[in-house]
């Protein structure tokens, strides 16, 4: 494979993933701390708390595995593989 | 080069796919042995359990009238309280089809048995099995709206604003590319996480990682279901909430 397209590709795949994880590191630690604050409001509420919680980090590390197919796309799938350009030196 | 310890135990192949010719069209060999095996497992829970319904169940009947009143119950928060049952079956089949095709990819000891190329792994680990099932959830969610509002199913496109038009049509297509990326995205990460800790170190150190999976797994079976439930119930839904808004403005009762 070209070493340009291969090198972007690594690059890109990395940046990818990391860039995708800092939102959803948010999201979820708000959302966590705010779930853990009911609970310690309302200790009989547990069940459903921990319940809509759970529900609510699976939507959201959805977006990072976004990033993380986006990723394995450009490592194992990559469509721009076959390509060889000429570069004008 | 990673020698591992293991040397007929370990592969990592992603990309690799044992190709059937059928039917004049290329097929996922592996993903399709799988998936009849995750067929003959729920099949065969469900024949041997409910042979003889009881009025008061033991045994495997337990097991299975458990599943359908967590089934029934998700199909009647998501989709109300009356019209919720011709759609249990539905659900409980995406439901329970992810949630044993993730759990048996993550527990099956398939590295034991060899295949001319490519790996047995979890079905849904294939994106053509979860855009499959995303698919057929968008066709579940038109038909229900179809079958209950008619022709009158496309004003929701253009409620309540006429500009929100575009945006409508667009959640229409990544309603389907979300459900199948969220799926696909966690099985293969969880089993490539997984493939490469074993191939560094194959003792005690994966066994977390693969307790999380099977916890993710089971989450993400949940989620998909929930998240049919809840378009489906959207589709068939009567009225919309600014309509309500606009009815408490008007009663007078503030």
């Amino acid at each position: 494979m070209n070493p340009l397209i291969a090198a972007a590709s690594v690059v890109g795949a990395g940046l990818s993933v990391g860039l995708a994880a800092i939102g959803s590191g948010v999201g979820q630690g708000t959302a966590a701390g705010y779930a853990v604050e009911g609970i310690a409001r309302q200790p009989e509420a547990e069940g459903k708390i921990r319940g809509a919680l759970l529900l609510s980090f699976a939507f959201i590390e959805s977006l990072t595995i976004y990033g993380l197919v986006v990723a394995l796309v450009l490592l194992f799938a990559n469509p721009f593989a076959g390509l060889i350009f000429f570069l004008n030196s | 080069m990673i020698q591992p310890l293991y040397i007929d135990l370990v592969e990592l192949s992603v990309g690799q796919h044992w190709y059937w010719i059928v039917g004049g069209y290329q097929v996922h060999g592996q993903v399709l042995v799988t998936t009849w095996f995750v067929l003959a497992l729920i099949g065969g829970l469900s024949l041997t359990a409910n042979r003889d319904l009881k009025e008061t169940p033991d045994g495997l009947q337990n097991l299975t009238e458990y599943i359908t009143e967590f089934i029934r119950d998700i199909a009647k928060t998501q989709i109300g309280e009356q019209g919720y049952l011709p759609w249990v079956p539905f659900l409980g089949t995406l439901f329970l089809f992810i949630f044993v095709s993730n759990w048996s990819g993550a527990l099956f000891p398939w590295h034991v048995l060899e295949i001319p190329n490519g790996e047995l792994a979890a079905p849904t680990n294939d994106i053509n099995t979860t855009v499959a099932l995303a698919i057929m959830t968008s066709i579940a969610y038109f038909y229900g709206g179809l079958s209950k509002k008619g022709l009158g199913y496309f004003k929701r496109y253009v409620s309540p604003a006429v500009f929100l038009l575009p945006i409508n049509v667009l959640e229409d297509f990544t309603k389907p590319l979300s459900l199948s990326f969220r799926l696909f995205g966690n099985i293969l990460a969880d089993e490539l996480v997984v493939a490469v800790l074993v191939t560094l170190v194959p003792l005690v150190i994966p066994i977390p990682l693969m307790l999380l999976g099977l916890f993710t797994s089971a989450i993400q079976a949940l989620v998909f279901s929930t998240l049919a439930g809840a378009y489906i119930g959207e589709a068939m839904e009567d009225h919309h909430s600014i309509i309500i808004l606009l009815n408490f403005l008007d009663s007078g009762y503030y």
